[in-house]
């Protein structure tokens, strides 16, 4: 982490899942992180994480407060509008399991409400039953030479994927890690285990992110030529 | 560059864990698959099968056992969330029977009839998670000690009163914020007194909180009753025959979801309570006869 990771706030959704978990990882990485339940708690926040849960339960919890959540999650992550001087660039969203669910174009025959903004067509559920549940040691070149205890916990996997999806990581069934600008998604669970390099991956898209944020700044603050 | 893997399954981990994708919803009781929908359209995060709800095993009598799997493979097809599904405390074969056919985790439950007295299931065997339920601290580790991945309170299933819910939820979790802190001399003793195995004693006195997550279950009615259990410090709630003893239980299914995720906000919890039509009728805990009293099955 460089020197201005500690003012980094990553929001957490907290609508139903192990939103807890990942806030202890995110605090172990040095940085804050808060639980999001409403639109308006998205202000403020340099990367959303969509945690692990159920998916259907979760798209019946979308909708209290001022304004639907998912049209504001989706306006950050595809910005249509500027405001003030600066352009606003998309905001980092990583999904572990669930979110990955969310953050897909396409779920394997299902219409459920999500916000469809990663060029992914996802199995749900693709390993069957809790009894096919698992825990394995998975290599993944992104995250450096030693292998990650990764946990497969109902999981789905990405069936299909588009030109601007980097495969992070791919098993016999399917891929399991992928990556879409500022977006991540992880079939498996991280933040149940003492590991945080992928959260760390994570965090470095962040800083990416603010940088190339503060860079538009300055950029539209450079005054126009003045005509002699 | 598709790698191949040794997958680890029925770890401890990996039972923990989908108890913790579980946290912050709503597991309904279901006894056909046309309820588990009605769960599952309504936002349950789990649905748990059953024969009779618990207030029909309270009114029928008689012994209450497993459900047919006729009735457990109907609900498994029907929905995408997680199955679970009730066996009798100390009957490992219908928990054998119930991981055979595929269910995702196994409720080793008061509210069906013992098969044994003395002994609970050895819950370590099993590939797939156990929930039980609890009264008490000692209770708990005990279950956990036993291999149990997830807790709930016992509560009194079957009467719509809240107050054994309480009671225990609050026994717990009182016993807990003593335990956190207490100097190490005085842990031997105490895990002697309260029953139960000496390192997670340990465990929970460094921690602050159980090893497990911890829903509430057992007599939880309403949204407000759902969300005073959150309040409490629970991590989920289990409702049983508060919803389809309902006069309109599809809105007020909806209605519990909700009060469970915005459990500290008395606005939306205003809102969802409003013309929710009857709620179970219920029987006071106290009325209780004491063969009626469900939460002292266990041991």
């Amino acid at each position: 982490m460089n020197q201005d990771s500690t003012n980094i706030v990553i929001g957490v959704l907290a609508l139903q899942g192990d939103f807890a978990e990942h806030i202890k990882m995110l605090e172990q990485c040095g940085v804050s992180a808060k639980a999001v339940r409403y639109a308006e708690e998205l202000d403020h926040i340099d990367g959303l994480i969509i945690p692990g849960g159920e998916s259907t339960a979760v798209a019946k919890l979308t909708d209290e407060g001022s304004a639907p959540i998912f049209s504001a999650i989706k306006a950050k992550i595809a910005p249509s509008e500027k405001i003030g001087a600066s352009s606003v660039l998309p905001m980092p969203v990583y999904g572990t399991c669930m979110g990955s669910i969310f953050l897909a174009k396409e779920i394997e025959g299902s219409s459920q409400g999500r916000l469809a903004v990663m060029d992914i067509k996802v199995k749900r559920n693709a390993f069957g039953p809790q009894r096919r549940s698992f825990e394995s040691d998975l290599k993944i070149d992104a995250l450096g030479a030693e292998a990650f205890p990764a946990v497969f916990i109902r999981a789905p996997v990405i069936v299909e994927c588009g030109q601007k999806v980097q495969v992070l990581s791919a098993i016999d069934e399917g891929i399991v890690m992928a990556r879409q600008d500022t977006l991540l998604v992880t079939a498996f669970h991280p933040e149940i285990t003492n590991d945080l390099r992928v959260h760390q991956y994570f965090l470095g898209m962040v800083q990416e992110y603010r940088q190339a944020l503060s860079n538009a700044v300055r950029d539209s603050q450079v005054p126009e030529p003045v005509q002699v | 560059m598709s790698t191949v893997i040794k997958p680890r399954t029925g770890t401890k981990l990996v039972k923990e864990a989908l108890a913790q994708m579980l946290k912050g919803g709503v597991i309904m009781d279901v006894v056909n698959a046309e309820q588990a929908k009605i769960a599952e359209e309504a936002g349950a995060v789990a649905v748990m099968a059953l024969e009779r709800v618990p207030a029909d095993i309270r009114a029928d009598g008689g012994v209450a056992r497993m459900s047919d799997p006729e009735l457990i493979i109907q609900i498994l097809e029907s929905v995408s969330i997680p199955v679970m599904a009730k066996a009798r405390i100390g009957h490992f074969v219908e928990a054998q029977i119930l991981e055979s056919l595929g269910v995702d985790c196994v409720d080793e439950s008061e509210v069906l009839t013992p098969a044994d007295e003395e002994f609970h299931i050895d819950k370590s065997q099993f590939t797939i998670p156990f929930v039980c339920g609890a009264k008490n601290l000692g209770e708990a580790l005990r279950r956990i000690g036993e291999g149990a991945a997830m807790m709930r309170t016992k509560g009194e299933a079957g009467t719509g009163d809240v107050v054994e819910a309480v009671r225990h939820a609050r026994t717990i979790l009182g016993e807990i914020r003593r335990l956190h802190g207490m100097p190490k001399e005085e842990l031997m003793s105490y895990a002697k007194n309260i029953g139960a195995p000496y390192d997670l004693v340990v465990k929970v006195a460094a921690e602050g909180k159980l090893p497990v997550v911890n829903f509430a279950a057992g007599g939880i009615a309403t949204p407000a009753d759902a969300a005073l259990m959150m309040q409490l410090g629970v991590d989920g709630v289990f409702v049983g025959s508060g919803i389809f003893k309902s006069g309109n239980p599809m809105q007020r299914a909806q209605a519990i979801v909700k009060a469970t995720t915005f459990y500290k906000d008395p606005e939306v919890l205003a809102k969802v309570s409003r013309n929710l039509g009857e709620a179970m009728v219920g029987r006071n805990c106290r009325d209780l006869a004491p063969s009626e009293n469900l939460a002292s099955r266990g041991w």
